[in-house]
């Protein structure tokens, strides 16, 4: 069975490898949570332009000092960097509903076989609501799911079909968890590479789904660079 | 009714007179940036009830017009996301609040339509989805988009960065979010502000909404966000 990664570990691993999914130029907007951490593990020849829901075009770090004035979707202070600009929501979700942002990196509650995103609502609890996030995923160009291979309580989150409320259909086109890296073309989930620490029987006891795997099945890029 | 070429400085509390229980208002922001935080105190402070509350969000239960929810003064909520407001999640499962969710994009695309003259808004945002619930389905050129109707109001409250006399507005940041377009979906529109100059010395190039949109200005107060945004 998979060893016992940390908590901070798996969201560390879950960046670095999404992050070598971006190319020179490409407009990305990342999601709360482990997409945050995305833009740490950017390589240094690859300029990539963030892009947030309320009007950031050219985002940067945190600053030291923080000023309300310039913030994230999620509330968080941010820097706009030379070359960004603001813009007001209608342009925002302009660029994000036109296709003119290359990439978002979501989080998920369930993921389907077929590309189904579920992330917005528990049916029972309160509702947070789904703030951008239906836009992006209809919009973007490539939608990246981060996300733990399964729920704290080991249950399986990449599924055949979603259980709950979808926030769209067949958007998804890659998915990268602590253990796996799966694509989805045209409806069908294949496993592209696989985490040091577990083999493909693991892999197919935690996912509740059926994928084809691809040949040769490679090792998780970038966990080479894990600091034990 | 032709808005005053010239706009009145007045105080918030003057300027909200004008919202009457019952009525809807739209406010600015997004999370902690661009809420007109000096006329949403004194919303909270009049205590006028029944309101619909057209906003991105509800803020915190403490914060913006997440306290207009917290007071009960809002009976129905439009927006895109209320996580950050436990008093609207609670009031909504309680039965005392109405509560209308809209992706964002459509959120905004919607206002923009209630305020730029238009039917309705084609998104193929929330196919396939409960948002699809009750709404007529279109399909164009083999893609499927759904009709997402109007929104405007009795009352916009927006946040703006420098007014001139005439009401012509500028923009800071990442406060300018929905302000813009909420300048145009409501009869009444407010706009508070960091600082009102003289006719002539805003930089035509640089105004964003112009002060025909205007009716009222009002120059932000000392309430620790209005300060910090």
């Amino acid at each position: 069975m998979p060893i016992e990664l940390n908590e901070e570990m798996v969201r560390q691993r879950i960046a670095r490898r999404i992050a070598r999914e971006f190319h020179d130029g490409d407009v990305v907007n990342l999601g709360i949570g482990i997409p945050t951490l995305v833009s740490d593990y950017i390589p240094e020849d690859v300029r990539v332009i963030f892009q947030t829901e309320n009007g950031a075009v050219g985002a940067g770090r945190a600053p030291d000092k923080p000023d309300l004035r310039f913030i994230g979707a999620g509330g968080r202070p941010l820097t706009i960097l030379p070359g960004g600009c603001f813009v007001a929501s209608d342009l925002s979700f302009g660029l994000i509903r036109g296709g003119h942002v290359d990439a978002t990196v979501l989080g998920a509650l369930q993921v389907s076989q077929e590309g189904d995103l579920a992330n917005w609502m528990v049916p029972g609890k309160i509702v947070p609501g789904m703030g951008g996030a239906m836009d992006l995923v209809v919009g973007a160009r490539r939608v990246i799911i981060a996300t733990t291979h399964t729920t704290k309580k080991g249950e399986a989150k990449i599924l055949r079909k979603c259980t709950l409320p979808l926030t769209a259909k067949g958007v998804v086109k890659l998915i990268v968890t602590e253990f796996a890296v799966f694509s989805i073309e045209k409806g069908q989930m294949k496993l592209l590479e696989i985490a040091p620490e577990v083999t493909l029987e693991d892999i197919k006891a935690m996912t509740d789904a059926d994928f084809t795997v691809v040949d040769p099945l490679i090792t998780m890029q970038g966990t080479e660079e894990e600091k034990a | 009714m032709a808005k005053k070429v010239i706009k009145p400085v007045l105080s918030a509390a003057e300027a909200v007179k004008c919202i009457k229980p019952g009525m809807s208002v739209i406010i600015g922001g997004f999370n902690y940036g661009g809420i007109p935080y000096t006329l949403v105190d004194a919303l909270v402070e009049s205590g006028v009830g029944e309101l619909t509350l057209i906003a991105n969000d509800t803020a915190y239960e403490d914060v913006g017009h997440g306290k207009l929810v917290a007071n009960g003064q809002v009976k129905k909520v439009v927006a895109s996301h209320v996580g950050l407001n436990k008093k609207t999640g609670q009031f909504y499962m309680e039965g005392k609040l109405e509560l209308e969710l809209c992706p964002q994009g459509t959120f905004v695309e919607r206002i923009r339509a209630g305020g730029f003259g238009l039917g309705g808004i084609l998104t193929p945002t929330g196919v396939g989805t409960v948002v699809e619930e009750g709404k007529q389905v279109l399909e164009i050129d083999g893609k499927k988009y759904l009709l997402e109707l109007p929104l405007r109001a009795n009352v916009a409250l927006i946040r703006a960065y420098q007014a001139d006399r005439m009401g012509n507005l500028t923009y800071f940041g990442t406060n300018r979010n929905f302000n813009p377009i909420m300048a145009t979906a409501a009869d009444y529109v407010v706009a508070e502000v960091d600082s009102v100059l003289e006719v002539g010395e805003l930089d035509p190039n640089e105004i964003v909404t112009p002060g025909i949109l205007i009716d009222a200005l009002v120059v932000k107060g000392d309430n620790y966000y209005a300060n910090r945004t």
